[in-house]
């Protein structure tokens, strides 16, 4: 775990962009970096990497069972294939050929699902993914990494470029707040502890941490100290890095962009239950698909505002003492 | 640097050397999967004659180095016939016959369907149908961006074929007129359970016409007997000769080869023989000249 002062009111910045442009960077620098896409280079952003390295940008066209399993193949000749689509896609679609062909022998292939979550800009349930964190998560050997802003990103893209283990990336559409300092150093594995209070502790992931980061404001406004611990990689967790903010605050809220099934959520209980038993609250998406509206709305109505992460975080306070209360 | 793995034409195996190997190989094959009690038979004995083409003849290979990057690759995508690449990998030289009493047992690097990560020679992990042809893009891509001159090998079943992934693949491949990848269909005309026949008992093939498919994918497409060596060595010729297409082979195969009662019969899929049918197989694959 590492500590990190969070940046105030940072620069609004898409993070598709800044893949497509890492990827560009990274390219120049790795020989070995070859992106594929399944027709959807203008939205993901690897359009500018098909730009920039024509010759390493392999179109798949609307085929991801195949791209999956190409991506494999380049893997074997000693490349380092980067491949994307929209999340649910990659986590269902081409879920077997992830398994049999990159999981199973453990092949270099990074795997890059944007469009995560239910903020996908009003294109509803099928292109909603509330289960790629679970999905890859529970797949054997697979690196699992959901970064928060753009800053986050790149150190996670270049630490997955040093890293030789199959990886999912989980990548959002829409512009955020960049939230980390520009010399924060991303390791894979690594939570980043982004507020120390004592009263209770938040533990989110990708985007949501940046709402996350208001609830705990939020709280803070009513005497209430949160620490706000960020775990970008759900797998391998930073098993420490969570039992020491359950240890010091007594009580737990996650909170992801995700089902709260199997996700951070999942990881974060099945890690305290058997670490440091702890009074907890989940903040995610509750057992259904999402639908086509617009964001404001989308976290309204299905609880992952900061004002749901706060109101849990009360509620779990006013609760009083269960398993775990601190004396 | 000479290249002692790369046979000159004039070096190259006869076809009669060839059959005496695929004869030792469809023995060794039977014999593990009776001493194994489990695996399969009718598809192994199928491939039986591709694969030791490929291996002793067709591809540039060091079996003393598995992982020489140079090397041409080769994916059994019917990975349930792993026992018969299993068997010409070890009378190519790459591991010890010997080896063959684990098979299927507890730590073997000779798992039911081949895993790359255990045994050094295998270029792909396959298993679940339909995924094999996809890596081999992968591997032609990569080839040609680097530069480099190898030719991927991909066996396909043709009941595999069924799977949507082979026609993605298939489509791609085109596109990007991948002629470094050679797919080969052992078109034996049974799956498993198959399609039943509405005339009784029989079972009907998968996939009526294969190469008709391929060729509308545009794909090189050559026919051959699948259990013929030197026609096998022709078609697999023609398709390196080929420069601007992917090509197919389809290679016309009995189910069960080598075994009258296992020919064509669609429950020698995955039987293990008994000693009996053992004895009864063993009289019929002799090698010439051989004690047996
Ligand atoms: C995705 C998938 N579905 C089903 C199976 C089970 N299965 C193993 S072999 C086989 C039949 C294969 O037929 P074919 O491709 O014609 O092979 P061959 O006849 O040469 O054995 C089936 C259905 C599998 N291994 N993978």
């Amino acid at each position: 775990m590492i500590s990190v002062t969070p940046v105030e009111h940072g620069a609004e910045t898409p993070m598709r962009d800044a893949w497509g442009q890492n990827l560009v960077d990274l390219g120049g620098e790795f020989s070995s970096l070859v992106v594929l896409d399944g027709d959807l280079a203008n939205s993901t952003k690897a359009d500018v990497f098909a730009k920039a390295l024509p010759e390493r940008f392999f179109e798949m066209g609307i085929a991801e069972q195949n791209m999956l399993g190409v991506a494999a193949g380049f893997a074997t000749v000693g490349f380092v294939p980067w491949v994307s689509t929209f999340a649910a896609f990659l986590a269902k679609r081409a879920l077997d050929q992830i398994r049999v062909v990159i999981a199973q022998p453990g092949l270099n292939v990074k795997m890059c699902g944007s469009y995560s979550g239910i903020l996908t800009g009003k294109t509803g349930k099928t292109h909603i993914s509330v289960e790629d964190i679970a999905v890859f998560r529970c797949m054997p050997g697979v690196v699992t990494i959901a970064p928060a802003d753009d800053l986050e990103l790149r150190g996670a893209m270049r630490a997955m470029m040093h890293d030789d283990r199959p990886t999912y990336l989980r990548l959002t559409r829409d512009p955020g707040p960049t939230i980390f300092p520009a010399d924060y150093e991303f390791a894979i594995g690594q939570a980043a502890l982004l507020r120390d209070g004592g009263d209770i502790g938040i533990i989110s992931t990708g985007v949501e941490t940046i709402r996350a980061l208001d609830a705990a404001r939020q709280l803070a406004a009513d005497g209430v100290e949160a620490s706000v611990l960020h775990v970008p990689t759900i797998k391998p967790l930073d098993v420490e890095a969570v039992v020491a903010v359950a240890e010091k605050t007594g009580a737990i809220v996650t909170a992801e962009d995700h089902s709260i099934l199997g996700g951070l959520g999942g990881a974060v209980a099945e890690c305290l239950a058997e670490h440091r038993p702890t009074r907890m609250r989940r903040i995610g998406i509750r057992d259904v698909y999402g639908e086509s509206a617009p964001n404001d709305a989308m976290l309204e109505k299905y609880r992952l505002s900061s004002r749901h992460i706060a109101d849990a975080a009360r509620a779990l306070l006013g609760a009083g003492a269960g398993i775990g209360a601190r004396a | 640097m000479t290249d002692t793995s790369t046979r000159s034409a004039a070096q190259r195996m006869s076809s009669e050397e060839l059959a005496r190997i695929s004869m030792r190989a469809r023995r060794l094959i039977l014999q593990s999967i009776h001493d194994a009690g489990a695996g399969h038979i009718g598809g192994p004995l199928s491939v039986t004659d591709i694969l030791v083409t490929l291996y002793f003849d067709t591809m540039n290979i060091r079996p003393d180095e598995p992982d020489w990057p140079g090397r041409d690759r080769c994916i059994l995508s019917k990975g349930h016939s792993s026992i018969a690449l299993y068997t010409v990998l070890a009378l190519r030289g790459y591991f010890p016959v010997a080896e063959f009493a684990t098979f299927d047992q507890l730590n073997s690097r000779l798992q039911g369907h081949p895993d790359m990560s255990k045994l050094p020679g295998l270029d792909m992990s396959t298993g679940s149908l339909g995924q094999g042809l996809s890596p081999g893009l992968g591997m032609g891509l990569g080839g040609r961006l680097k530069g480099e001159d190898f030719h991927t090998w991909v066996i396909l079943g043709d009941g595999e074929i069924q799977e949507g992934q082979i026609w993605e693949a298939a489509f791609v491949a085109a596109r990007y007129n991948l002629a470094n990848v050679t797919a080969i269909l052992d078109a034996n005309g049974l799956p498993q359970f198959g399609w039943p026949h509405p005339a009784g008992y029989t079972r009907e093939t998968p996939y009526d016409d294969p190469a008709a498919k391929f060729r509308a994918f545009g794909w090189h497409v050559v026919e051959c007997d699948g259990h013929d060596h030197a026609d096998l060595q022709r078609a697999f010729a023609a398709s390196k000769a080929e420069r601007s297409k992917p090509t197919c082979v389809v290679a016309h195969t009995v189910k069960g080869k080598g075994v009258s009662f296992m020919e064509g019969n669609y429950l020698w899929h995955a039987q293990v023989p008994a000693d009996d049918d053992l004895t009864r197989a063993f009289a019929e694959l002799r090698i010439e000249g051989e004690a047996q």
